[in-house]
Protein backbone atom coordinates (compact mmCIF):
# COMPACT_ATOMS: atom_id res chain seq x y z
CA UNK A 1 0.00 0.00 0.00
CA UNK A 2 1.36 3.39 0.97
CA UNK A 3 4.68 2.09 2.20
CA UNK A 4 5.73 -0.21 -0.66
CA UNK A 5 8.28 2.32 -1.88
CA UNK A 6 9.63 3.01 1.60
CA UNK A 7 13.42 2.97 1.75
CA UNK A 8 14.86 0.59 4.34
CA UNK A 9 15.83 2.34 7.54
CA UNK A 10 13.00 4.77 7.13
CA UNK A 11 10.17 4.55 9.69
CA UNK A 12 7.38 2.41 8.38
CA UNK A 13 4.02 1.40 9.79
CA UNK A 14 4.11 -2.19 8.55
CA UNK A 15 6.49 -4.78 7.20
CA UNK A 16 6.20 -5.30 3.41
CA UNK A 17 3.90 -8.14 2.37
CA UNK A 18 2.31 -9.35 -0.87
CA UNK A 19 -1.01 -9.97 0.91
CA UNK A 20 -3.55 -7.28 0.00
CA UNK A 21 -6.16 -5.57 2.14
CA UNK A 22 -4.08 -4.14 4.97
CA UNK A 23 -5.26 -0.58 4.49
CA UNK A 24 -8.89 -1.56 4.11
CA UNK A 25 -9.13 -4.00 7.03
CA UNK A 26 -7.08 -1.91 9.44
CA UNK A 27 -8.91 1.24 8.41
CA UNK A 28 -12.30 -0.35 8.90
CA UNK A 29 -11.27 -1.91 12.25
CA UNK A 30 -9.98 1.39 13.59
CA UNK A 31 -13.05 3.32 12.41
CA UNK A 32 -15.45 0.77 13.93
CA UNK A 33 -13.41 0.55 17.16
CA UNK A 34 -13.43 4.34 17.45
CA UNK A 35 -17.14 4.72 16.80
CA UNK A 36 -18.35 1.93 19.08
CA UNK A 37 -15.80 1.91 21.91
CA UNK A 38 -13.28 4.75 21.95
CA UNK A 39 -15.42 7.82 21.28
CA UNK A 40 -18.14 6.81 23.80
CA UNK A 41 -15.50 6.11 26.49
CA UNK A 42 -13.72 9.38 25.68
CA UNK A 43 -17.10 11.08 26.11
CA UNK A 44 -17.40 9.60 29.60
CA UNK A 45 -13.90 10.73 30.56
CA UNK A 46 -14.47 14.20 29.08
CA UNK A 47 -17.75 14.53 30.95
CA UNK A 48 -16.06 13.47 34.15
CA UNK A 49 -13.19 15.95 33.62
CA UNK A 50 -15.74 18.75 33.25
CA UNK A 51 -16.93 17.98 36.80
CA UNK A 52 -13.64 19.35 38.11
CA UNK A 53 -11.87 18.07 41.21
CA UNK A 54 -14.42 19.60 43.56
CA UNK A 55 -17.39 18.03 41.76
CA UNK A 56 -15.56 14.72 41.62
CA UNK A 57 -14.64 14.72 45.31
CA UNK A 58 -18.10 15.76 46.44
CA UNK A 59 -19.44 12.55 44.84
CA UNK A 60 -16.63 10.55 46.43
CA UNK A 61 -17.21 12.13 49.83
CA UNK A 62 -20.76 10.75 49.90
CA UNK A 63 -20.72 7.78 52.29
CA UNK A 64 -23.28 5.97 50.13
CA UNK A 65 -20.81 6.05 47.21
CA UNK A 66 -17.95 4.91 49.45
CA UNK A 67 -20.02 2.06 50.89
CA UNK A 68 -21.18 0.93 47.43
CA UNK A 69 -17.60 0.88 46.12
CA UNK A 70 -16.41 -0.94 49.25
CA UNK A 71 -19.20 -3.54 48.93
CA UNK A 72 -18.49 -4.09 45.20
CA UNK A 73 -14.75 -4.51 45.65
CA UNK A 74 -15.01 -6.42 48.95
CA UNK A 75 -17.53 -9.01 47.75
CA UNK A 76 -15.71 -9.39 44.41
CA UNK A 77 -12.46 -10.01 46.30
CA UNK A 78 -13.96 -12.68 48.59
CA UNK A 79 -15.76 -14.35 45.66
CA UNK A 80 -12.56 -14.40 43.57
CA UNK A 81 -10.72 -15.93 46.53
CA UNK A 82 -13.34 -18.70 46.88
CA UNK A 83 -13.10 -19.28 43.11
CA UNK A 84 -9.30 -19.40 43.25
CA UNK A 85 -9.50 -22.28 45.76
CA UNK A 86 -12.40 -24.28 44.33
CA UNK A 87 -11.53 -23.41 40.73
CA UNK A 88 -8.11 -25.03 41.18
CA UNK A 89 -9.71 -28.14 42.74
CA UNK A 90 -12.23 -28.37 39.86
CA UNK A 91 -9.47 -27.90 37.26
CA UNK A 92 -7.37 -30.56 39.05
CA UNK A 93 -10.08 -33.24 39.07
CA UNK A 94 -10.90 -32.48 35.41
CA UNK A 95 -7.25 -32.77 34.31
CA UNK A 96 -6.03 -35.61 36.52
CA UNK A 97 -8.88 -37.95 37.41
CA UNK A 98 -11.19 -40.21 35.44
CA UNK A 99 -14.70 -40.45 36.85
CA UNK A 100 -18.20 -40.80 35.43
CA UNK A 101 -19.58 -37.48 34.18
CA UNK A 102 -16.19 -35.81 33.80
CA UNK A 103 -16.87 -34.69 30.21
CA UNK A 104 -20.26 -33.27 31.22
CA UNK A 105 -18.77 -31.32 34.11
CA UNK A 106 -16.00 -30.03 31.86
CA UNK A 107 -18.61 -28.66 29.44
CA UNK A 108 -20.81 -27.28 32.25
CA UNK A 109 -18.02 -25.17 33.74
CA UNK A 110 -18.64 -22.68 30.90
CA UNK A 111 -22.32 -22.31 31.87
CA UNK A 112 -21.79 -18.93 33.59
CA UNK A 113 -20.33 -17.58 30.32
CA UNK A 114 -23.38 -18.72 28.35
CA UNK A 115 -26.25 -18.25 30.81
CA UNK A 116 -27.68 -14.71 30.74
CA UNK A 117 -26.92 -12.94 34.01
CA UNK A 118 -30.57 -12.09 34.72
CA UNK A 119 -31.46 -15.79 34.53
CA UNK A 120 -28.64 -16.67 36.92
CA UNK A 121 -29.79 -13.85 39.18
CA UNK A 122 -33.40 -14.96 39.62
CA UNK A 123 -32.38 -18.63 39.92
CA UNK A 124 -29.80 -17.92 42.64
CA UNK A 125 -32.17 -15.53 44.47
CA UNK A 126 -34.87 -18.23 44.54
CA UNK A 127 -32.45 -21.00 45.60
CA UNK A 128 -30.71 -19.06 48.36
CA UNK A 129 -33.83 -17.31 49.71
CA UNK A 130 -34.84 -18.37 53.26
CA UNK A 131 -37.48 -20.70 51.79
CA UNK A 132 -35.38 -21.87 48.82
CA UNK A 133 -33.76 -25.30 48.39
CA UNK A 134 -30.36 -24.15 49.61
CA UNK A 135 -31.35 -21.14 51.73
CA UNK A 136 -33.61 -23.29 53.91
CA UNK A 137 -30.64 -25.54 54.76
CA UNK A 138 -28.94 -22.60 56.48
CA UNK A 139 -31.97 -21.19 58.28
CA UNK A 140 -31.56 -23.53 61.31
CA UNK A 141 -28.20 -21.75 61.87
CA UNK A 142 -29.96 -18.38 61.50
CA UNK A 143 -27.77 -17.68 58.48
CA UNK A 144 -29.48 -15.63 55.78
CA UNK A 145 -27.73 -15.71 52.42
CA UNK A 146 -30.06 -14.05 49.89
CA UNK A 147 -30.72 -10.33 50.44
CA UNK A 148 -27.45 -9.87 52.41
CA UNK A 149 -23.85 -9.27 51.25
CA UNK A 150 -23.42 -13.07 51.39
CA UNK A 151 -25.89 -13.30 48.51
CA UNK A 152 -23.73 -10.95 46.44
CA UNK A 153 -20.75 -13.24 47.06
CA UNK A 154 -22.80 -16.28 45.95
CA UNK A 155 -23.72 -14.57 42.65
CA UNK A 156 -20.12 -13.48 42.03
CA UNK A 157 -18.79 -16.99 42.75
CA UNK A 158 -21.15 -18.27 40.05
CA UNK A 159 -20.07 -15.58 37.56
CA UNK A 160 -16.32 -15.91 38.21
CA UNK A 161 -15.88 -19.70 38.35
CA UNK A 162 -15.03 -20.32 34.66
CA UNK A 163 -12.34 -17.62 34.67
CA UNK A 164 -10.19 -19.49 37.19
CA UNK A 165 -10.88 -23.00 35.84
CA UNK A 166 -10.26 -22.07 32.20
CA UNK A 167 -7.06 -20.16 33.00
CA UNK A 168 -5.56 -22.85 35.25
CA UNK A 169 -6.69 -25.96 33.33
CA UNK A 170 -4.45 -25.60 30.20
CA UNK A 171 -1.38 -24.88 32.35
CA UNK A 172 -2.12 -27.95 34.49
CA UNK A 173 -2.41 -30.11 31.36
CA UNK A 174 1.11 -29.10 30.36
CA UNK A 175 2.76 -30.06 33.67
CA UNK A 176 5.52 -32.56 33.05
CA UNK A 177 4.73 -35.61 35.22
CA UNK A 178 8.45 -36.39 35.50
CA UNK A 179 8.86 -33.37 37.78
CA UNK A 180 6.47 -34.95 40.27
CA UNK A 181 8.19 -38.33 39.97
CA UNK A 182 11.56 -36.66 40.56
CA UNK A 183 10.18 -34.96 43.68
CA UNK A 184 8.82 -38.31 44.91
CA UNK A 185 12.13 -40.14 44.34
CA UNK A 186 13.92 -37.36 46.24
CA UNK A 187 11.76 -38.20 49.24
CA UNK A 188 9.00 -35.59 49.08
CA UNK A 189 5.62 -36.82 50.18
CA UNK A 190 2.62 -36.03 47.97
CA UNK A 191 1.58 -32.96 49.97
CA UNK A 192 5.09 -31.50 49.74
CA UNK A 193 5.21 -32.19 45.99
CA UNK A 194 1.93 -30.36 45.46
CA UNK A 195 2.63 -27.36 47.67
CA UNK A 196 6.34 -26.91 46.90
CA UNK A 197 6.67 -28.14 43.31
CA UNK A 198 3.32 -27.89 41.53
CA UNK A 199 1.65 -24.85 43.10
CA UNK A 200 4.51 -22.38 42.47
CA UNK A 201 4.39 -23.22 38.76
CA UNK A 202 0.60 -22.80 38.71
CA UNK A 203 0.66 -19.55 40.66
CA UNK A 204 0.76 -17.12 37.68
CA UNK A 205 -2.25 -18.86 36.12
CA UNK A 206 -4.12 -18.87 39.44
CA UNK A 207 -3.35 -15.17 39.94
CA UNK A 208 -4.49 -14.34 36.40
CA UNK A 209 -7.72 -16.29 36.92
CA UNK A 210 -8.24 -14.58 40.28
CA UNK A 211 -7.71 -11.14 38.71
CA UNK A 212 -10.08 -11.88 35.81
CA UNK A 213 -12.79 -13.16 38.19
CA UNK A 214 -12.25 -10.17 40.47
CA UNK A 215 -12.44 -7.65 37.59
CA UNK A 216 -15.59 -9.26 36.25
CA UNK A 217 -17.14 -9.40 39.73
CA UNK A 218 -16.58 -5.71 40.44
CA UNK A 219 -18.59 -4.69 37.38
CA UNK A 220 -21.24 -7.42 37.54
CA UNK A 221 -24.82 -6.21 37.68
CA UNK A 222 -27.46 -8.59 36.29
CA UNK A 223 -26.90 -11.60 38.51
CA UNK A 224 -26.32 -9.55 41.67
CA UNK A 225 -29.28 -7.16 41.87
CA UNK A 226 -31.86 -9.93 42.32
CA UNK A 227 -30.10 -11.67 45.22
CA UNK A 228 -28.50 -8.65 46.92
CA UNK A 229 -31.55 -7.04 48.50
CA UNK A 230 -30.04 -3.70 47.42
CA UNK A 231 -30.15 -2.00 50.82
CA UNK A 232 -28.19 1.29 50.69
CA UNK A 233 -24.97 1.20 52.79
CA UNK A 234 -25.38 -2.58 53.31
CA UNK A 235 -25.85 -4.53 50.09
CA UNK A 236 -25.93 -1.92 47.34
CA UNK A 237 -23.25 -2.44 44.69
CA UNK A 238 -21.54 0.37 42.75
CA UNK A 239 -23.04 -0.49 39.30
CA UNK A 240 -26.52 -0.34 40.86
CA UNK A 241 -25.74 3.06 42.39
CA UNK A 242 -24.78 4.28 38.88
CA UNK A 243 -28.19 3.14 37.61
CA UNK A 244 -29.96 4.82 40.57
CA UNK A 245 -28.10 8.11 39.97
CA UNK A 246 -29.05 7.93 36.27
CA UNK A 247 -32.71 7.41 37.15
CA UNK A 248 -32.48 10.51 39.37
CA UNK A 249 -31.00 12.39 36.35
CA UNK A 250 -27.89 12.92 38.50
CA UNK A 251 -25.49 12.53 35.58
CA UNK A 252 -22.55 13.98 37.52
CA UNK A 253 -22.93 11.35 40.25
CA UNK A 254 -23.25 8.49 37.75
CA UNK A 255 -20.26 9.73 35.72
CA UNK A 256 -17.98 10.13 38.74
CA UNK A 257 -18.68 6.61 40.07
CA UNK A 258 -18.26 5.15 36.58
CA UNK A 259 -14.92 6.94 36.12
CA UNK A 260 -13.56 5.57 39.39
CA UNK A 261 -14.65 2.06 38.42
CA UNK A 262 -13.09 2.46 34.94
CA UNK A 263 -9.77 3.63 36.40
CA UNK A 264 -9.65 0.64 38.73
CA UNK A 265 -10.60 -1.76 35.88
CA UNK A 266 -7.81 -0.40 33.69
CA UNK A 267 -5.35 -0.84 36.56
CA UNK A 268 -6.56 -4.45 36.92
CA UNK A 269 -6.05 -4.99 33.18
CA UNK A 270 -2.51 -3.68 33.51
CA UNK A 271 -1.83 -5.95 36.50
CA UNK A 272 -3.13 -8.99 34.59
CA UNK A 273 -0.84 -8.17 31.65
CA UNK A 274 2.13 -7.72 34.00
CA UNK A 275 1.45 -11.09 35.69
CA UNK A 276 1.32 -12.77 32.29
CA UNK A 277 4.49 -11.08 31.03
CA UNK A 278 6.28 -12.04 34.26
CA UNK A 279 5.07 -15.62 34.03
CA UNK A 280 6.19 -15.90 30.38
CA UNK A 281 9.68 -14.80 31.41
CA UNK A 282 9.77 -17.02 34.47
CA UNK A 283 7.98 -20.17 33.30
CA UNK A 284 7.78 -19.86 29.52
CA UNK A 285 3.98 -19.91 29.34
CA UNK A 286 1.27 -17.37 29.89
CA UNK B 1 9.35 -53.67 39.73
CA UNK B 2 5.60 -53.72 39.18
CA UNK B 3 5.81 -57.25 37.77
CA UNK B 4 7.57 -58.44 40.95
CA UNK B 5 4.90 -57.02 43.19
CA UNK B 6 2.18 -58.68 41.14
CA UNK B 7 4.04 -62.00 41.34
CA UNK B 8 4.44 -61.89 45.12
CA UNK B 9 0.86 -60.86 45.54
CA UNK B 10 -0.27 -63.67 43.31
CA UNK B 11 1.55 -66.11 45.58
CA UNK B 12 0.35 -64.57 48.85
CA UNK B 13 -3.14 -64.05 47.41
CA UNK B 14 -3.63 -60.42 48.45
CA UNK B 15 -4.70 -57.60 46.12
CA UNK B 16 -1.78 -55.58 44.71
CA UNK B 17 -0.88 -52.57 46.82
CA UNK B 18 1.20 -50.65 44.36
CA UNK B 19 0.50 -46.91 44.37
CA UNK B 20 2.10 -44.42 42.03
CA UNK B 21 4.10 -42.09 44.31
CA UNK B 22 3.43 -39.23 41.90
CA UNK B 23 -0.30 -39.43 42.51
CA UNK B 24 -2.70 -38.90 45.42
CA UNK B 25 -4.03 -41.67 47.66
CA UNK B 26 -7.49 -42.98 46.68
CA UNK B 27 -8.96 -41.34 49.78
CA UNK B 28 -7.52 -37.93 48.85
CA UNK B 29 -8.80 -38.36 45.28
CA UNK B 30 -12.29 -39.19 46.49
CA UNK B 31 -12.27 -36.22 48.88
CA UNK B 32 -11.20 -33.79 46.14
CA UNK B 33 -13.80 -35.07 43.68
CA UNK B 34 -16.48 -34.88 46.39
CA UNK B 35 -15.49 -31.31 47.33
CA UNK B 36 -15.60 -30.21 43.68
CA UNK B 37 -18.95 -31.92 43.07
CA UNK B 38 -20.60 -30.39 46.16
CA UNK B 39 -19.28 -26.96 45.15
CA UNK B 40 -20.50 -27.33 41.56
CA UNK B 41 -23.89 -28.65 42.71
CA UNK B 42 -24.50 -25.58 44.90
CA UNK B 43 -23.22 -23.01 42.42
CA UNK B 44 -23.85 -24.52 38.99
CA UNK B 45 -26.21 -27.50 38.74
CA UNK B 46 -28.95 -26.50 41.18
CA UNK B 47 -29.31 -22.97 39.74
CA UNK B 48 -29.72 -24.45 36.26
CA UNK B 49 -32.18 -27.14 37.35
CA UNK B 50 -34.19 -24.67 39.42
CA UNK B 51 -34.89 -22.48 36.35
CA UNK B 52 -36.83 -25.33 34.73
CA UNK B 53 -38.45 -26.55 37.97
CA UNK B 54 -39.77 -23.05 38.79
CA UNK B 55 -40.94 -22.55 35.19
CA UNK B 56 -43.07 -25.71 35.30
CA UNK B 57 -44.21 -25.27 38.93
CA UNK B 58 -47.83 -24.71 37.85
CA UNK B 59 -47.79 -27.13 34.95
CA UNK B 60 -47.14 -26.98 31.23
CA UNK B 61 -50.34 -25.02 30.52
CA UNK B 62 -49.25 -22.01 32.61
CA UNK B 63 -45.76 -22.29 31.13
CA UNK B 64 -46.99 -22.07 27.55
CA UNK B 65 -49.49 -19.34 28.41
CA UNK B 66 -46.65 -17.23 29.86
CA UNK B 67 -44.68 -17.59 26.63
CA UNK B 68 -47.67 -16.81 24.39
CA UNK B 69 -48.44 -13.58 26.23
CA UNK B 70 -48.13 -10.56 23.84
CA UNK B 71 -45.41 -8.76 25.88
CA UNK B 72 -43.36 -11.96 26.03
CA UNK B 73 -43.73 -12.49 22.28
CA UNK B 74 -42.63 -8.92 21.52
CA UNK B 75 -39.65 -9.33 23.90
CA UNK B 76 -38.62 -12.50 22.06
CA UNK B 77 -38.95 -10.73 18.70
CA UNK B 78 -36.90 -7.75 19.87
CA UNK B 79 -34.16 -10.00 21.25
CA UNK B 80 -33.95 -11.86 17.93
CA UNK B 81 -33.87 -8.56 16.01
CA UNK B 82 -31.10 -7.09 18.18
CA UNK B 83 -28.98 -10.24 17.84
CA UNK B 84 -29.63 -10.35 14.07
CA UNK B 85 -28.18 -6.85 13.71
CA UNK B 86 -25.35 -6.83 16.24
CA UNK B 87 -23.85 -10.29 15.61
CA UNK B 88 -23.23 -9.72 11.84
CA UNK B 89 -21.72 -6.29 12.61
CA UNK B 90 -19.24 -7.81 15.04
CA UNK B 91 -18.65 -10.71 12.66
CA UNK B 92 -17.52 -8.34 9.88
CA UNK B 93 -15.39 -6.40 12.36
CA UNK B 94 -13.87 -9.62 13.73
CA UNK B 95 -12.88 -10.78 10.24
CA UNK B 96 -11.39 -7.39 9.30
CA UNK B 97 -9.50 -6.96 12.57
CA UNK B 98 -8.18 -10.53 12.52
CA UNK B 99 -7.04 -10.14 8.90
CA UNK B 100 -5.13 -6.94 9.67
CA UNK B 101 -3.65 -8.25 12.93
CA UNK B 102 -2.83 -11.85 11.97
CA UNK B 103 -1.65 -11.43 8.38
CA UNK B 104 0.54 -8.34 8.81
CA UNK B 105 3.30 -7.07 11.07
CA UNK B 106 2.76 -3.46 12.05
CA UNK B 107 3.54 -1.03 14.85
CA UNK B 108 1.08 -0.73 17.71
CA UNK B 109 -0.41 -4.20 17.16
CA UNK B 110 -0.30 -5.25 20.82
CA UNK B 111 -1.96 -1.98 21.82
CA UNK B 112 -4.72 -2.52 19.26
CA UNK B 113 -5.41 -6.00 20.68
CA UNK B 114 -5.65 -4.51 24.19
CA UNK B 115 -8.17 -1.94 22.90
CA UNK B 116 -10.27 -4.68 21.28
CA UNK B 117 -10.36 -6.52 24.63
CA UNK B 118 -11.45 -3.39 26.50
CA UNK B 119 -15.21 -4.15 26.63
CA UNK B 120 -14.47 -7.37 28.59
CA UNK B 121 -13.11 -5.37 31.49
CA UNK B 122 -15.80 -2.69 31.60
CA UNK B 123 -18.93 -3.07 33.72
CA UNK B 124 -22.02 -3.59 31.51
CA UNK B 125 -23.69 -0.69 33.31
CA UNK B 126 -20.85 1.62 32.22
CA UNK B 127 -21.18 0.29 28.64
CA UNK B 128 -24.76 1.53 28.68
CA UNK B 129 -23.91 4.74 30.52
CA UNK B 130 -21.44 5.92 27.85
CA UNK B 131 -24.26 5.95 25.28
CA UNK B 132 -26.63 7.75 27.65
CA UNK B 133 -23.97 10.46 28.08
CA UNK B 134 -23.44 10.61 24.31
CA UNK B 135 -27.05 10.65 23.09
CA UNK B 136 -29.10 11.66 26.17
CA UNK B 137 -31.07 14.90 26.35
CA UNK B 138 -28.28 16.53 28.42
CA UNK B 139 -25.53 15.68 25.93
CA UNK B 140 -24.09 17.58 22.99
CA UNK B 141 -25.67 15.30 20.42
CA UNK B 142 -29.03 14.91 22.17
CA UNK B 143 -30.78 18.19 21.18
CA UNK B 144 -29.37 17.97 17.63
CA UNK B 145 -30.71 14.42 17.17
CA UNK B 146 -34.04 15.47 18.65
CA UNK B 147 -34.41 18.30 16.12
CA UNK B 148 -34.17 15.72 13.34
CA UNK B 149 -36.54 13.35 15.13
CA UNK B 150 -33.91 10.61 15.49
CA UNK B 151 -34.42 8.41 18.54
CA UNK B 152 -31.46 6.42 19.79
CA UNK B 153 -31.91 6.13 23.54
CA UNK B 154 -34.97 4.27 24.84
CA UNK B 155 -35.34 2.83 21.32
CA UNK B 156 -33.98 -0.04 19.25
CA UNK B 157 -30.80 1.75 17.97
CA UNK B 158 -29.61 2.33 21.54
CA UNK B 159 -30.22 -1.31 22.48
CA UNK B 160 -28.31 -2.44 19.39
CA UNK B 161 -25.39 -0.08 20.16
CA UNK B 162 -25.13 -1.27 23.77
CA UNK B 163 -25.26 -4.91 22.60
CA UNK B 164 -22.60 -4.31 19.95
CA UNK B 165 -20.40 -2.73 22.66
CA UNK B 166 -20.55 -5.67 25.08
CA UNK B 167 -20.20 -8.36 22.38
CA UNK B 168 -17.52 -6.42 20.48
CA UNK B 169 -14.46 -8.65 21.17
CA UNK B 170 -15.98 -12.15 20.84
CA UNK B 171 -15.39 -12.95 17.15
CA UNK B 172 -12.08 -11.06 16.86
CA UNK B 173 -10.78 -12.74 20.06
CA UNK B 174 -11.49 -16.19 18.62
CA UNK B 175 -10.05 -15.51 15.15
CA UNK B 176 -6.82 -13.62 15.96
CA UNK B 177 -4.91 -16.52 17.63
CA UNK B 178 -6.30 -19.01 15.08
CA UNK B 179 -5.23 -16.96 12.05
CA UNK B 180 -1.85 -16.15 13.64
CA UNK B 181 -1.21 -19.90 14.03
CA UNK B 182 -2.10 -20.55 10.39
CA UNK B 183 0.39 -17.97 9.13
CA UNK B 184 0.37 -16.48 5.62
CA UNK B 185 1.79 -19.36 3.53
CA UNK B 186 -1.53 -20.52 2.03
CA UNK B 187 -2.57 -17.01 1.07
CA UNK B 188 0.83 -16.22 -0.47
CA UNK B 189 0.64 -19.41 -2.57
CA UNK B 190 -2.85 -18.53 -3.83
CA UNK B 191 -1.83 -14.96 -4.67
CA UNK B 192 1.30 -16.06 -6.52
CA UNK B 193 -0.87 -18.45 -8.58
CA UNK B 194 -2.92 -15.47 -9.71
CA UNK B 195 -5.88 -15.41 -7.33
CA UNK B 196 -7.30 -12.01 -6.47
CA UNK B 197 -7.45 -10.77 -2.88
CA UNK B 198 -11.15 -11.60 -2.52
CA UNK B 199 -10.70 -15.03 -4.12
CA UNK B 200 -7.87 -15.76 -1.69
CA UNK B 201 -10.04 -14.77 1.25
CA UNK B 202 -13.12 -16.64 0.03
CA UNK B 203 -11.50 -19.91 -1.14
CA UNK B 204 -8.42 -20.15 1.10
CA UNK B 205 -8.76 -18.21 4.35
CA UNK B 206 -12.46 -18.66 5.06
CA UNK B 207 -12.47 -22.49 4.77
CA UNK B 208 -9.44 -22.56 7.09
CA UNK B 209 -11.13 -20.55 9.83
CA UNK B 210 -14.78 -21.57 9.46
CA UNK B 211 -15.04 -23.60 12.69
CA UNK B 212 -13.28 -20.98 14.77
CA UNK B 213 -15.52 -18.36 13.20
CA UNK B 214 -18.66 -20.37 14.01
CA UNK B 215 -17.43 -20.76 17.59
CA UNK B 216 -16.90 -17.01 17.98
CA UNK B 217 -20.32 -16.27 16.47
CA UNK B 218 -21.98 -18.72 18.88
CA UNK B 219 -20.45 -17.05 21.95
CA UNK B 220 -21.20 -13.60 20.54
CA UNK B 221 -24.82 -14.56 19.91
CA UNK B 222 -25.33 -16.05 23.38
CA UNK B 223 -24.08 -12.87 24.98
CA UNK B 224 -26.04 -10.63 22.58
CA UNK B 225 -29.33 -12.36 23.42
CA UNK B 226 -28.63 -12.48 27.14
CA UNK B 227 -27.13 -9.04 27.81
CA UNK B 228 -28.86 -7.34 30.71
CA UNK B 229 -26.95 -4.51 32.39
CA UNK B 230 -25.96 -2.43 29.34
CA UNK B 231 -29.33 -2.89 27.65
CA UNK B 232 -31.19 -2.11 30.85
CA UNK B 233 -29.50 1.31 31.10
CA UNK B 234 -30.32 2.40 27.52
CA UNK B 235 -33.71 0.75 26.98
CA UNK B 236 -36.04 2.75 29.20
CA UNK B 237 -38.01 -0.46 29.96
CA UNK B 238 -40.99 0.32 27.74
CA UNK B 239 -43.18 -2.78 27.84
CA UNK B 240 -43.88 -4.33 24.48
CA UNK B 241 -41.54 -1.83 22.76
CA UNK B 242 -38.02 -1.76 24.19
CA UNK B 243 -38.02 -4.82 26.43
CA UNK B 244 -35.67 -7.61 25.46
CA UNK B 245 -36.11 -11.09 26.99
CA UNK B 246 -33.73 -10.53 29.95
CA UNK B 247 -35.45 -7.21 30.76
CA UNK B 248 -38.86 -8.88 30.50
CA UNK B 249 -37.66 -11.53 32.97
CA UNK B 250 -36.73 -8.77 35.41
CA UNK B 251 -40.11 -7.02 35.14
CA UNK B 252 -42.08 -10.25 35.63
CA UNK B 253 -39.89 -11.25 38.59
CA UNK B 254 -40.32 -7.86 40.27
CA UNK B 255 -44.11 -8.21 39.81
CA UNK B 256 -43.89 -11.53 41.73
CA UNK B 257 -45.06 -13.32 38.59
CA UNK B 258 -42.45 -16.04 39.17
CA UNK B 259 -43.82 -18.74 36.85
CA UNK B 260 -43.86 -16.36 33.89
CA UNK B 261 -40.42 -14.94 34.78
CA UNK B 262 -38.89 -18.42 34.92
CA UNK B 263 -40.75 -19.51 31.78
CA UNK B 264 -39.09 -16.74 29.73
CA UNK B 265 -35.82 -17.40 31.61
CA UNK B 266 -36.03 -21.08 30.67
CA UNK B 267 -35.89 -20.14 26.97
CA UNK B 268 -32.68 -18.22 27.64
CA UNK B 269 -31.31 -21.13 29.68
CA UNK B 270 -32.12 -23.44 26.78
CA UNK B 271 -30.19 -21.11 24.47
CA UNK B 272 -27.23 -21.33 26.85
CA UNK B 273 -27.39 -25.14 26.91
CA UNK B 274 -27.56 -25.37 23.10
CA UNK B 275 -24.60 -22.97 22.87
CA UNK B 276 -22.58 -25.10 25.31
CA UNK B 277 -23.48 -28.32 23.46
CA UNK B 278 -22.45 -26.93 20.06
CA UNK B 279 -19.29 -25.47 21.58
CA UNK B 280 -18.35 -28.86 23.08
CA UNK B 281 -18.99 -30.63 19.76
CA UNK B 282 -16.85 -28.07 17.91
CA UNK B 283 -14.03 -28.46 20.42
CA UNK B 284 -14.09 -32.25 20.30
CA UNK B 285 -14.37 -32.60 16.52
CA UNK B 286 -12.39 -29.70 15.18
CA UNK B 287 -10.27 -28.51 18.08
CA UNK B 288 -11.77 -25.07 17.56
CA UNK B 289 -11.33 -22.44 20.23
CA UNK B 290 -8.64 -22.12 22.82
CA UNK B 291 -9.74 -22.76 26.37
CA UNK B 292 -7.94 -19.64 27.62
CA UNK B 293 -10.63 -18.17 29.81
CA UNK B 294 -11.24 -14.63 28.60
CA UNK B 295 -14.87 -14.12 27.76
Amino acid sequence: MADTTAVSGQWRLKQPSIIPGFGMTLGFSLAYLSLIILIPIAGLIWRSASLGWSGFFSVLADTRTQDALFISFGTAFVAALINAIFGVIVAWILVRYEFPGRRLIDAMVDLPFALPTAVAGIALATLYAPKGWIGSLFMPFDLRIAFTPLGIIVALVFIGLPFVVRTVQPVMEEIDREVEEAAATLGANRFQTITRVLLPGLMPAILTGFALAFARGVGEYGSVIFIAGNIPYVSEIAPLLIVIRLEEFNYAGATAIATIMLLISFTMLLVINLIQAWSRRRYGHG
Amino acid sequence: MVEDIHMTNAIVGEPPEFRNPASESPAAKAALILAALVFLTFFLFLPLVSVFVEAFRKGAGEYLAALAEPDAVSAIKLTLLVAAISVPLNLVFGLAAAWAIAKFEFKGKAFLITLIDLPFSISPVISGLVYVLLFGSHSLLGPWLKSYGIEILFAVPGIVLATVFVTFPFVARELIPLMEDQGTGDEEAALSLGASGWQTFWYITLPNIKWGLLYGVLLCNARAMGEFGAVSVVSGHIRGLTNTMPLHVEILYNEYNFVAAFAVASLLALLALVTLALKTVLELRFGAGNTGGKH
